[in-house]
């Protein structure tokens, strides 16, 4: 298997910028809409190649769904950009009529997902947001590892016909995955094969999960590390092939533990082989300020509360 | 006059529908749906400029969007007697299995509709997004959209008035459907909201007024006038000062009927003010 290494930290948000840039490029319908955060979501490149295909809104969340969802009755692919929290619980009605279930082709873009905005606090955060998106029938639930997996994620979903939540965030952190990837919706990526325990984590928990597993080899654990881009539709087959071997599983997400990934796994695991199961996520809790590492630690975001996880997972298997 | 006439015409038979069909199930918006009847049938059969058929992307050809989704009876009626599905579909209304939804939806692929309506204020935001797409794909064809009057008390219809003159939507005609009744009572008690045309006008509209919105030389006039004036840089909307009800007397000067079915007798003496005309479903 690939030793994954850091070829160099970069914003998942700026993987987003230069997947939107790729489409300006490539796709004549991709059009992407913004709420007054231009430069929070890297679109700057898109917006000068493509004036015409780009709609400042304003600061109007409300109005840029409903303007997306108008942009598809006329063949355009639109990309709305704001921060999480106002990608989805803002605009929780018009996303559910507008969007969903009028079956429109919008893909909702959303940085400065989980607590690692940082400094701006829990108005600003949301760890709410998987779980709002994937109730919703129809709607696909992405959330992106890495600036590599983001550029990939935003140009496959070009190509993907139906309402997508594109999940991502503000930091730099670890790029780690290839840089030219294929991104399939729905398909779970192993990344480093084990035999004790399963780690399925989605987004920035995902370069936690292989530091977990780099401690846990030195104290005897071998750890299968699985990320989970695609929350909604779930690739159950990777999940259960990994856990009827490992016997046990951790889960891990910059999200509550109510609503987001491991919810999914363990509905997974429980109508087809129930295994023991430990959630890395916060505890039903607001974020508040600090810097993105202050905010890991605090809530239990990091390969140390993935490692914890797992000594316990481990000692209730059967 | 021989096109008024058949206006006419479908105007009555539209409205024995929306009665028909509210009664049979016995919920559902008579009064609201009766009140914009005038307007439906002038929009669709004298003024939209419709292709044959229906696909959802609408390039070349006009498109409507019902903001106000609790009308479905009067626009379902009028979709059917286009010709965009069954007449005789309007029997499955609000049933189990239907295509016809309490409110209109694309969910169950009904031809004619392009976006689900219900939860008010978002159909001025579609209809803006829609006719930016017509403009990137060089359409020259318009957009129309119907809101209620106290729809206009949703916050998100004030942020797409202000986009849509800041951004100069003028492929947009817009009505809202003045007939200053909500569930709850008259609009000036429930929410007064002042002077509609003056706060259009000075959000940066073109603003017409239809004195009596069941007319339907009234409309037909209006909406052409409106029709000439966009290109123009600026949306366009029209004020229809409708009557609640119109058209059954005992549904008129209230707000009782907006989500009340008549009964047996009612009915009765509701669909003896307004002749079949086109054939009942």
């Amino acid at each position: 298997m690939i030793e994954y290494i850091n070829q160099g930290s970069q914003d998942t948000r700026s993987g987003f910028g230069a997947g939107l840039t790729e489409l300006g490029r490539t796709n004549p319908n991709v059009v992407a809409l913004c709420a007054d955060l231009i430069g929070s979501l890297k679109m700057d490149q898109f917006i000068k190649e493509n004036p015409n295909r780009f709609f400042q809104i304003g600061i109007a969340e409300a109005n840029m769904i409903g303007i997306a969802a108008g942009l598809t009755i006329g063949g355009k692919i639109p990309f709305t950009g704001t921060f999480a929290n106002f990608s989805t619980g803002r605009v929780y009605d018009q996303i559910r009529q507008s969007i969903a279930y009028s079956d429109k082709n919008v893909k909702i873009c959303a940085s400065h997902a989980g607590v690692t905005l940082g400094e701006d606090g829990a108005t600003h955060q949301i760890l709410e947001d998987i779980g709002l998106m994937k109730m919703l029938p129809g709607m696909t639930v992405i959330n992106t590892c890495d600036y590599n997996q983001t550029k990939a994620a935003t140009i496959a979903i070009a190509d993907f016909e139906g309402p997508v939540y594109l999940r991502f965030g503000r930091p730099k952190v670890a790029n780690f995955t290839p840089v030219d990837q294929t991104f399939e919706v729905g398909k779970g990526l192993l990344l480093q094969e084990g035999a004790d325990v399963t780690i399925v984590a989605t987004g920035h928990m995902v370069w936690e999960a292989l530091g977990a597993a780099k401690i846990l080899k030195e104290q005897g654990i071998s750890a299968e590390v699985i990320n989970i881009h695609t929350i909604k539709p779930l690739d159950d087959a990777i999940i259960l092939k990994s856990v009827a071997k490992t016997g046990c599983i951790v889960t891990a997400e910059e999200h509550n533990f109510m609503g987001g990934l491991g919810e999914s796994v363990a509905r997974v695991l429980s109508l087809n082989h129930p295994t023991p199961q430990e959630f890395v996520a916060t505890q039903d809790t607001f974020g508040e300020s600090g810097t993105p590492a202050q905010l890991m630690d605090k809530y239990g975001l990091n390969k140390e509360a993935i490692v914890a996880a797992i000594q316990k997972v481990v000692k209730r298997k059967k | 006059m021989q096109t008024q006439t058949i206006l006419e015409q479908t105007v009555s038979q539209v409205r024995r529908d929306i009665l028909r069909m509210v009664h049979k199930v016995n919920s559902g918006h008579p009064g609201g749906s009766l009140g914009c009847t005038e307007f439906l049938v002038s929009l669709y059969n004298e003024v939209m400029d419709l292709k044959e058929g229906f696909d959802m992307n609408g390039e070349n050809e006009d498109v409507f969007f019902l903001s106000n989704g609790h009308i479905s009876p009067v626009f379902y009626s009028v979709l059917a007697h286009k010709g965009y599905f069954p007449v005789k579909e309007l029997s499955t209304f609000r049933l189990i299995n239907s295509r016809l939804q309490g409110h209109p939806t694309t969910h169950e692929g009904l031809p004619g509709i392009r976006i689900a309506s219900g939860s008010l204020g978002q159909g001025l935001s579609v209809a803006l997004g829609a006719a930016q797409a017509k403009k990137l794909n060089n359409d020259s064809h318009l957009v129309y959209t119907l809101l209620g009057d106290g729809e206009l008390q949703e916050g998100q219809n004030w942020e797409a008035i202000m986009y849509a003159a800041g951004k100069k939507v003028d492929n947009l005609i817009a009505t809202i459907d003045l007939n200053e009744k909500q569930i709850d009572g008259p609009t000036d008690v429930v929410m007064p909201m002042g002077d509609i045309s003056a706060k259009f006008l000075a959000f940066g509209w073109y603003v017409l007024i239809v004195k009596d919105g069941n007319n339907l030389s009234q409309i037909i006039a209006t909406l052409k006038k409106a029709k000439s004036m966009t290109g123009k840089g600026k949306p366009i909307c029209i004020l229809l000062k409708t009557e609640m009800g119109n058209g059954v007397d005992f549904m008129m000067n209230t707000h009782a009927w907006h989500g009340k079915a008549p009964n047996d007798e009612q009915l009765e003496i509701a669909l003896a003010q307004n002749p079949e005309t086109l054939g009942d479903y």
